[in-house]
């Protein structure tokens, strides 16, 4: 689904990301690690496509396309979803119509029939009770004076309402109380059907005890220097990163 | 010669129709012509300000004068009928819509069914007799030193008179369409309100301003007088949406009583230059106050938004809002005064005001201006000027919003914030659909 390969990519002409590999399959959830600053939003900002982060080298192909030369829309378009780690407030727009403008333009392009009022209601409410989440909350202006974690819950509500084919999620459990973070995972679980993959970007183990991961990398200093199975993220909340930043910098000398 | 004012010929040449109308007010004639008289000889001596007078320096108003505006014809048979009347229409069907075409009211257009009790509206030739409008008309606008607000008094005819008497509360909403309708080049129109709520009274009263023959250049300027009796309440909105050949000079001057309330909504939209004066005098303890005000400009629109707060008594609160989006070749000026005088204590006074530039060529001048003659007060005011909000436009569209609908959504939210604080929801409505309608055409340019 998602292969990306030998990606370099700067900001403010500072390069952080530096020949970064990963292939992604139908089904499988990849959860990411590693230390503050290694480029993992970094990493998840560039598949997006915001335009701030230079592309200095390597290729991102999604379902055959060329993810990098699309604009931002045309990439959720397409089927990728960003959970941001920090949501931006946007007074003035209220979720429920921004979301409504959302999901009939995906479904557009996805040639599937555009929601009326009523058909959007119906699937608001189904999807907001996945996330328990307040009806008022869908009315007021998109995280305009939301809590964290009410932020991270409207990002995988809106998640559950766009239905992509490929997820990113930047700490979204970050923040969260443990209530939250059930109900966060449930809401990703319930999206998983064998089809759709996630890349769950995490500091927490803990979260991986709901969203169980096919493969767990390590990201530092711009290139993923480990990976493996669940294992690793019970070993590295065991032991810290010192001996993984040991061994990559040995290979790297 | 005075160096702040245009050379005085041309100021005299908008005077040249003084007399096609003397005797217009019955017996009430010699009265009010004594005030048309003093008004005129004062806009002769005060003439057309230039950029060297402060209060218009960002404003150049020398091309303008450069032609020779001609009064509007006072006999012109209206044009407008009932049906075509409802274009104007922005307050619900249970509204009271008086057309006024050209400066005079247009009877036969307007939407007025017998009018509640308590509540009074004509022209100044109708309700001249009441001692009420001898006691108000023209003593609140300032003749002596505003050159418009003088030249408006010795030049309009057909003024609109509100009487709201004690404890009368309406319900409807008091349109006047002013509608300038005119076939011919270089017109000036003058128009004049003056709305008396006493005490205990409430009303909403919405002033809309449109242009039906928009290919002709055209002079409007308005002079509004409201005054808020004790414990009464008036909102207000001014709807401006002329045509791109319209200059618009219009002065709004509110004077409250003690425990009242007033709440005014100005909207901007139309006109080539347009210049809005506000002027809320607080002469009574306890008074409440909003003004809000959104201006949209595009092409090479200029407006102009000078406001004034005078707060004279104690514990009064005031709370200003005023938005701007500014695009293309386009000019915004704000100038908001706050004063605080020294019997005034316990003021709480609010200012803000907030631009978007959405072209490089589009410009705006801003300047909060506060003068706080007393100690015990609580202030504040803040200008922001910006551009749009990159990382909500990236949130949006990596939502699947193409980029234009995304910014699209964002100046709508943007300017809305001001229309949504309007009380009446179906003028709400209306003025969202102006907003919409102007926002989709500078999209589409
Ligand atoms: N706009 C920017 N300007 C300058 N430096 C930036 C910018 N964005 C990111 N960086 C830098 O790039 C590096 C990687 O940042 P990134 O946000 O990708 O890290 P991260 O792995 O997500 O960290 P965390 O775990 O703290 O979220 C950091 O050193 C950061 O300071
Ligand atoms: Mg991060």
């Amino acid at each position: 689904m998602l292969t990306i390969k030998d990606l370099k990519a700067s900001v403010d002409g500072k390069e952080i990301l530096k020949g970064l590999n990963l292939e992604v399959k139908a089904g499988e959830v990849h959860a990411i690690m590693g230390p503050n600053g290694s480029g993992k939003s970094t990493l998840a900002s560039v598949l997006a496509g915001r335009s701030e982060y230079e592309v200095n080298g390597g290729t991102v192909t999604f379902e055959g396309q060329d993810l990098l030369d699309m604009k931002p829309e045309d990439r959720a378009r397409a089927g990728v979803f960003l959970a941001f780690q920090y949501p931006v407030e946007i007074p003035g727009v209220s979720n429920a119509n921004f979301l409504k403008t959302a999901v009939n333009e995906v479904r557009k392009s996805r040639g599937q029939e555009i929601l009326d009022s009523k058909d959007f209601l119906v699937m608001m409410k189904e999807r907001m009770k996945l996330v328990e989440m307040d009806k008022a909350m869908t009315q007021r202006s998109v995280n305009e004076g939301f809590s964290g974690g009410e932020k991270k819950r409207n990002e995988i509500f809106q998640m559950a309402m766009l239905e992509p084919k490929l997820s990113i999620l930047d700490e979204t459990d970050s923040g969260l109380d443990i209530d939250a973070l059930r109900i966060v995972s449930n809401g990703v679980n319930a999206l998983r059907d064998g089809k759709r993959a996630f890349i769950v970007i995490t500091h927490y183990q803990r979260l991986l005890d709901y969203i169980v991961p096919d493969f767990v990398h390590v990201l530092y200093k711009g290139r993923i220097v480990k990976s493996g199975t669940k294992k690793l993220a019970l070993e590295l909340e065991e032991k810290g990163y010192d001996w993984i930043k040991e061994e990559a910098e040995a290979l790297n000398a | 010669m005075n160096s702040t004012t245009i050379n005085t010929i041309n100021a005299n040449s908008l005077l040249q129709d003084f007399d096609l109308f003397t005797d217009l007010y019955g017996k009430q004639t010699n009265y009010f012509q004594e005030i048309r008289k003093f008004s005129a000889d004062k806009f002769n001596v005060l003439g057309i300000p230039t950029q060297k007078n402060e209060e218009w320096k960002y404003l150049n108003l020398s091309p303008l004068f450069k032609n020779d505006f001609r009064s509007v014809s006072h006999t012109q048979a209206f044009e407008i009928d009932a049906a075509s009347a409802k274009q104007f229409h922005l307050c619900g069907e249970n509204a009271i819509v008086f057309v006024i075409e050209n400066g005079r009211l247009n009877r036969a257009a307007s939407n007025v069914k017998t009018l509640p009790k308590g509540l009074s509206i004509g022209t100044l030739a109708e309700l001249a007799d009441d001692a009420r409008v001898q006691k108000h008309f023209a003593q609140h606008a300032d003749a002596i030193t505003e050159p418009f607000v003088a030249l408006n008094t010795a030049m309009s005819f057909d003024a609109m008179i509100v009487l709201l008497d004690e404890k009368i509360k309406i319900n409807e909403t008091i349109q006047f369409a002013f509608v300038t309708n005119t076939n011919q080049e270089n017109i000036s129109v003058p128009i004049r309100v003056l709305v008396i709520a006493e005490k205990h009274s409430e009303c909403t009263v919405v002033e809309s301003y449109h242009t039906l023959n928009e290919q002709h250049k055209v002079f409007v300027n308005a002079v509004s007088e409201v005054v808020v009796g004790e414990e009464a309440r008036v909102h207000y909105a001014k709807i401006q949406i002329e045509s791109e050949n319209t200059f618009h000079i219009n002065y709004h001057q509110v004077n409250q009583a003690k425990n009242s309330y007033q709440h005014i909504t100005s909207l901007s939209l139309g006109a080539s230059l347009l210049r809005n004066n506000l002027h809320i005098q607080l002469d009574g303890e306890n008074c409440t106050t909003y003004l809000n005000g959104l201006y949209v400009l595009s092409g090479t629109q200029v407006m102009d938004n000078h406001t004034l707060v005078d707060h004279a008594m104690p514990n009064c609160y005031s709370n200003e809002l005023y938005k701007g989006m500014i695009d293309d070749k386009s000019q915004g000026i704000f100038n908001g005064k706050i004063f605080v005088r020294k019997d005034a204590q316990k003021t709480n006074a609010y200012q803000s005001n907030k631009n978007i530039l959405l072209s490089n060529d589009a410009s705006i001048n801003t300047k909060p201006q506060l003068e706080i003659f007393a100690d015990d007060v609580k202030c504040s005011h803040g200008a922001t000027t910006g551009q749009i909000d990159e990382e909500a436009l990236f949130y949006l569209r990596s939502r699947g919003i193409a980029e234009p609908e995304a910014r699209a959504l964002l100046n709508h939210a943007f300017a809305a914030a001001v229309i949504n604080q309007v009380e009446s929801e179906l003028l709400k409505e209306s003025l969202l659909l102006l907003l919409s309608r102007k926002l989709r055409v500078m999209e589409e340019v």
